[in-house]
């Protein structure tokens, strides 16, 4: 009887391998069985997979079923009505209703990711999250030993009231006042914004919005606005205004942005791993030269002072200038004082 | 073509097991299953040892017993409905609309895949997130470092791991053979916290200071994690210390040192110009530094090691610079 079935099967090959195949096909199955009539399209969207695979992945369905493979064992799967007006009925299956268990991977990484969601939402709404964990906690019995085994730490240093006002302005949609300090300016600045999103970010809690000061979307790390207040006006970000791309890091140096080396003694080796680098070559005498980017000299500036003899500005040789001025100016204090 | 007529056996060789009330013999599946029946006794074997462990590794429980019948105590095999399935969950719009976000969190691809395909799982997937109160927020967990994975694996399957690790401030690097207790992340980075064996000792490993491949040396659960290890505790102990024991006094010039007075205890007038600012402070070196950040804005009056450590910081400029 397969023989039959088989004669008809123009399919491709599986996305992945026969194995992503069957992950996939034991999560699919019952989905189609519990939306019948569901569109190619739409069912190919929710699996992250194109359409030409979704019905490849039928294909498959179409020669599975009972033991012994007589005609009446098979799956049924409509491939007429797959062909003819992309949706999908699949009969036939009793056997298979109910997605398989979530493997440890799925649960644990779905527990630590609502850990994290748990760590940036306000107190109140703590509620339902939590109810969600447990609810997960009992579904995936086998992965809570290890779920305690992964432990992500969020701290939150911003004010809390801070926090309540710009998480209102952002539901209410309205635009805020902060007092915003700028530590490579070391100035407090006072600025509109039309919030977008709060992002969690490097462990820190940014605010992104259109700052009408800047006339552009900017970041704002929430534990240095020492004030905000909305403002009686909506939000309105310019349409084209779009939250920055944050999969490649915070830091993102330009071309543009002047390149700087610096000489790191173990002791301030840790900027390498902190801020993005063009360049690092380790020395005979353990110490790193360093090249990076850097879009205002301040910043480089201030971290060469917060360094002190650990770290030693190269290029530009201006700035390693500046950087001597500043300290034999401070130092002049101390002489007098 | 060879894959799907692979789907197509392992998810028939599912379904068979899955319907059998007992432990269905081998030679039995060998007749049922399609492509096992024309082969060789030996190549059955190896084709379906491949495809039993192909299946566990998706998380399929393949249980194996013995089959009595007659006088040979044949060996058979099942799935167990109960152990297989997804016990059925029902959420509310608002817990589907956090499953969908918790979906978001991960920035590891392998990760990100996971725990889609569990929201999807738990029929929690199409709702529209957009229209929740919790949209604007966007908490994203990165795992770029190259050990995460091998690491995440470790943890979970308790097996012993080595690796070369550069530590901080130095270049030497050395090789460590650690049973990997739990990861955990802290500000973006990820740890690994475990017994050291070389060393014997409880050490936290940054995983970005790995630099070799992370290799098992052992097989799974080969240790025990001791009952007393608290990862979220260890997590905490890696924050600096919050008690602010002692108090500094600075001479700082109006409209700078804003860090500084962001936290200060009292700020008062000192004349034209200047403020005096008063802070918290629990290392001195670690305060002078940031004092020397503001380089002439900032003074350091009192207590005597802050000012001498901050004199001494900035002396170090110079001597970098003139060498």
């Amino acid at each position: 009887m397969s023989a039959g079935r088989r004669s008809s099967g123009g399919r491709t090959l599986g996305q992945g391998g026969a194995k992503e195949q069957v992950r996939r096909l034991l999560a699919l199955l019952p989905y189609l069985l519990a939306h019948p009539g569901a569109k190619v399209a739409d069912v190919a969207r929710t699996f992250g997979i194109s359409e030409k695979q979704l019905v490849a992945d039928l294909g498959v369905l179409w020669f599975c079923g009972l033991p012994g493979m007589m005609p009446g064992d098979y799956i049924d799967v409509d491939m007429d009505a797959v062909e003819g007006e992309g949706v999908i009925w699949v009969s036939n299956a009793d056997f298979l209703t109910r997605p398989l268990r979530l493997t440890a991977d799925e649960a644990l990484g779905l527990l630590v990711a609502l850990r994290v969601l748990r760590e940036t939402v306000q107190v109140s709404e703590r509620e339902v999250i939590d109810r969600v964990i447990s609810r997960l906690e009992d579904a995936a019995g086998q992965v809570t030993g290890v779920s305690d085994r992964v432990a992500v730490r969020v701290d939150s240093w911003e004010d809390p009231e801070v926090r309540a006002v710009v998480r209102e302005a952002l539901d209410r949609r309205r635009r805020l006042h902060l007092r915003y300090w700028v530590p490579t300016r070391d100035e407090t600045t006072e600025r509109d914004v039309d919030p977008m999103r709060l992002v969690l970010a490097d462990g820190w809690t940014y605010l992104e919005g259109w700052c009408h000061r800047a006339e552009d979307v900017r970041l704002f790390r929430l534990d240095r606005v020492a004030k905000a207040e909305i403002l009686d006006a909506p939000a309105t970000p310019p349409p084209d205004a779009r939250p920055r791309d944050l999969s490649a890091g915070l830091f993102q140096p330009s071309p543009d942005h002047a390149l700087a080396t610096l000489e790191l003694e173990p002791a301030a080796a840790w900027v390498a791993e902190y801020y993005p680098c063009e360049e690092v070559i380790e020395q005979s005498d353990g110490s790193l030269l360093v090249r990076l980017r850097v879009a205002d000299p301040r910043w480089l500036r201030r971290l060469a002072l917060r360094l002190g003899g650990s770290a030693r500005i190269l290029e530009p040789s201006e700035l390693a200038e500046d950087v001597r001025n500043d300290a034999l100016a401070a130092l002049a204090a101390y002489e007098t004082t | 073509m060879a894959v799907a007529r692979k789907s197509e056996r392992l998810m028939n060789l599912v379904i068979c097991l899955l319907v059998s009330r007992h432990f269905v013999p081998k030679a039995k599946l060998r007749q049922l299953v399609e492509d096992y029946r024309d082969l060789s006794p030996e190549a059955f074997e190896k084709m379906f040892e491949r495809d039993k462990e192909e299946l566990r590794d998706l998380g399929i429980p393949i249980e194996v017993g013995s089959v009595s019948a007659g006088f040979d105590d044949e060996v058979g095999y099942r799935i167990r409905r109960s152990e297989f399935e997804l016990p059925p969950l029902t959420f509310t719009a608002q817990e589907a609309a956090i499953l969908g976000l918790a979906a978001r969190v991960w920035q590891h691809a392998s990760l990100a895949e996971a725990t889609s395909r569990a929201v999807l799982k738990l029929g929690a997937e199409g709702i529209d997130i957009d229209t929740s109160p919790l949209a604007a927020l966007e908490p994203r967990l990165p795992a770029g470092e190259p050990a995460f994975e091998p690491l995440w694996r470790a943890v979970q399957n308790r097996t012993v791991v080595s690796f070369d690790y550069r530590r901080p401030g130095q270049t030497a690097v050395a090789r460590r053979t650690l049973e990997p207790w739990g990861i955990l992340n802290w500000r973006g980075r990820w740890y690994v916290l475990g017994h050291d064996r070389d060393r014997k000792a409880t050490r936290l490993f940054r995983l970005s200071r790995i630099v070799s491949e992370v290799k098992a040396v052992s097989k799974p659960q080969a240790f025990t994690v001791p009952s007393g290890v608290d990862i979220r505790a260890e997590a905490a102990r890696l924050s600096p210390p919050g008690d602010h024991r002692r108090s500094a006094r600075l001479r700082v010039r109006q409209g700078a040192g804003n860090g500084l007075r962001r936290r200060a205890m009292s700020i008062t007038s000192d004349g034209e110009g200047w403020d005096i600012v008063e802070v918290a402070f629990h290392d001195a070196a670690g305060l002078a530094e940031e004092i020397a950040g503001y380089a002439s804005d900032v003074v350091a009056l009192d207590p005597p090691d802050v000012r001498e450590a901050v004199i001494r910081h900035l002396k170090g400029l110079l001597v970098e610079v003139a060498s």
